[in-house]
């Protein structure tokens, strides 16, 4: 079985650590992927940029393109793709074609920060 | 990481909310500073044992309001309050607290707060000190260093502030869209010079005012999160994000400005760079361009060009023009006459420097690239004479060093 795991963390927060905090989390984090890379279980991981780089496609009669996240409760994260295109207008046309004609639920848009492809399902 | 290096992070990127909001309960700066100072000590003492909050800003607020009404009811009835762990029964009145501390629903109260440190009635030299303490809650010392002098002036300076603009009463009511888009304006402004102030350093203060820089950002990103449909914002924020990305490679070996054209690109910070070209793109969705978007786009040229030589400069001449044409200034016409020499040769240059000789002629950069482009066009005694008069005018050691380089060129060519 394939699992994700998704990570949740104040912005915020992680915006105030310096440089050297933040490199020691992600060396951390690296020893435990790395070991999950040996055993063939790592696929990709993926850091995002910060919110204030993300736009969402909302739907209402109109798909509205909206700065900012997606910030409501009552929908579920339920998966995302990872598309490879030269602009943002791209990759917005990309979420309203994957969108079509959904009346409901969100798309939100954000630019990686980092990203691993792995290995692992394949 | 530790407990306290985890604290520390979430109590200076809870600062400004708290404040804002403690600063509209008491209506006074000095008192919000003393109760966020308090419950900031709290959390050190509680946090580590009983685990970080759910919503940490939260529980400052809630923490420093208390502490500031069992203050004033000890010194109203002179009898000591039982030493209790006001925390204990927080939890649900925190969560309850959660959803009203929000960013946005605080956005007034953050504005008003950032608005304070740059009201009109304070000299720059003065809003930068207040924002870094009031809002980014630098001490006074690190303050004091930043700016390269002592601490009891800085004391002086921020305290000579503070009162100006409680004099100045700034009212609490909700600013309407003309009001909150000036303030808005001004506030850009104010982190933008911030960003200046730490940017422009050179020789031994660089290295201890990057975090000015810093600061700049983390506010940039901060004032983009209350308005996230405001294109000058990203643009701003692309820009700060563009340039800083260029901090490794900006000085040498004996702490020397390394030009632009000089510069070891492989040493540029790719992230920051990625996600200012980001915000850029998202930015121009807006189709309302303004002097930070334009700025920021022209930074990303450079940022794309893989070396100096690929830069598209004809490109940068036509954002110049357009910089030209939102916010007029000689200073904007000289950065694009020296990127139409590039595009099309030193006399079309030139021909747009003469006659800026009026408005910039007390100002270091004309003379240099007005020598530099005199140079290319063979005209040697009027060069030289253009960078006599640059050294004059430069204002640190590395400016004048590197005037002086162009005139040893001069001297050794047949």
């Amino acid at each position: 079985m394939l699992y994700a795991i998704l990570c949740y963390h104040d912005e915020r927060v992680v915006e105030s650590w310096t440089k050297a905090e933040d490199d020691a989390v992600i060396a951390k984090r690296r020893k435990v992927t790395g070991r999950l890379a040996e055993q063939g279980k790592l696929g990709p991981v993926v850091r995002l940029m910060p919110t204030t780089a993300a736009v969402t496609i909302r739907s209402g009669n109109k798909p509205l393109v909206l700065d900012g996240p997606f910030a409501e409760t009552k929908e579920q994260l339920l998966g995302f793709y990872i598309v490879d295109c030269e602009s943002l207008d791209e990759a917005i046309a990309a979420a309203r074609d994957i969108k079509g004609d959904e009346r409901d639920g969100a798309f939100e848009v954000r630019p990686l920060r980092l990203f691993d492809p792995g290995t692992a399902g394949k | 990481m530790n407990d306290l290096a985890w604290i520390d992070a979430a109590l200076r990127s809870s600062r400004p909310r708290a404040i804002a909001a403690l600063t509209r309960y008491f209506r006074d700066l000095d008192q919000a500073e003393e109760a966020f100072q308090e419950a900031s000590l709290r959390a050190l003492r509680n946090w580590p044992e009983k685990g970080p909050p759910r919503d940490p800003t939260a529980w400052l607020v809630m923490v420093a309001r208390n502490f500031a009404i069992d203050d004033i009811r000890r010194h109203r009835k002179f009898q000591a309050l039982p030493d209790d762990d006001l925390i204990s029964d927080l939890d649900d009145r925190e969560t309850e607290m959660a959803d009203r501390l929000d960013e946005t629903h605080y956005r007034d109260d953050i504005l008003r707060l950032l608005f304070v440190c740059c009201h009109p009635d304070l000299p720059a030299t003065q809003q930068i000190p207040l924002a870094l303490r009031i809002v980014s809650g630098l001490t006074v010392s690190e303050i004091a260093r930043a700016f390269l002098v002592s601490e009891a002036a800085m004391e002086q300076r921020i305290t000579r502030a503070k009162r100006q603009v409680a004099e100045a009463e700034i009212p609490f009511t909700t600013p309407d869209a003309v009001e909150r888009s000036e303030r808005v304006g001004l506030v850009a402004t104010m982190i933008y010079l911030l960003f200046n102030e730490g940017y422009s350093a050179s020789g031994g203060s660089a290295h201890i005012r990057t975090p000015l820089c810093d600061e700049a950002i983390r506010l940039g990103r901060l004032l983009m999160r209350l308005f996230p449909s405001e294109p000058e914002i990203m643009g701003l924020l692309a820009l700060l994000l563009l340039q800083h990305s260029r901090a490794p490679a900006r000085l040498d070996a004996s702490g020397a400005i390394v030009l632009l054209e000089d510069q070891d690109r492989g040493l540029w910070n790719r992230e920051f760079i990625e996600e200012g070209l980001a915000l850029i793109d998202k930015a121009l969705r807006h189709r309302r361009p303004g002097p930070f978007q334009v700025q920021a786009v022209i930074a990303g040229v450079h940022a794309h060009a893989r070396s100096a030589e690929d830069t598209d400069w004809k490109e940068i001449s036509l954002h110049y023009g357009l910089l030209e044409r939102l916010q007029p200034s000689p200073v904007v016409t000289l950065n694009r006459a020296v990127a139409i020499s590039r595009a099309e040769g030193p006399s079309a240059a030139l021909e747009l420097v003469e006659p800026l000789a009026d408005a910039l002629g007390s100002y270091f950069h004309f003379h240099g690239v007005r020598g530099g482009l005199l140079q290319q066009l063979g005209r040697e005694a009027e060069a030289r004479a253009a960078f006599d008069r640059a050294i004059a005018l430069a204002r640190t050691p590395s400016e004048a060093a590197h005037i002086r380089q162009h005139l040893d060129r001069l001297v050794s060519s047949p």
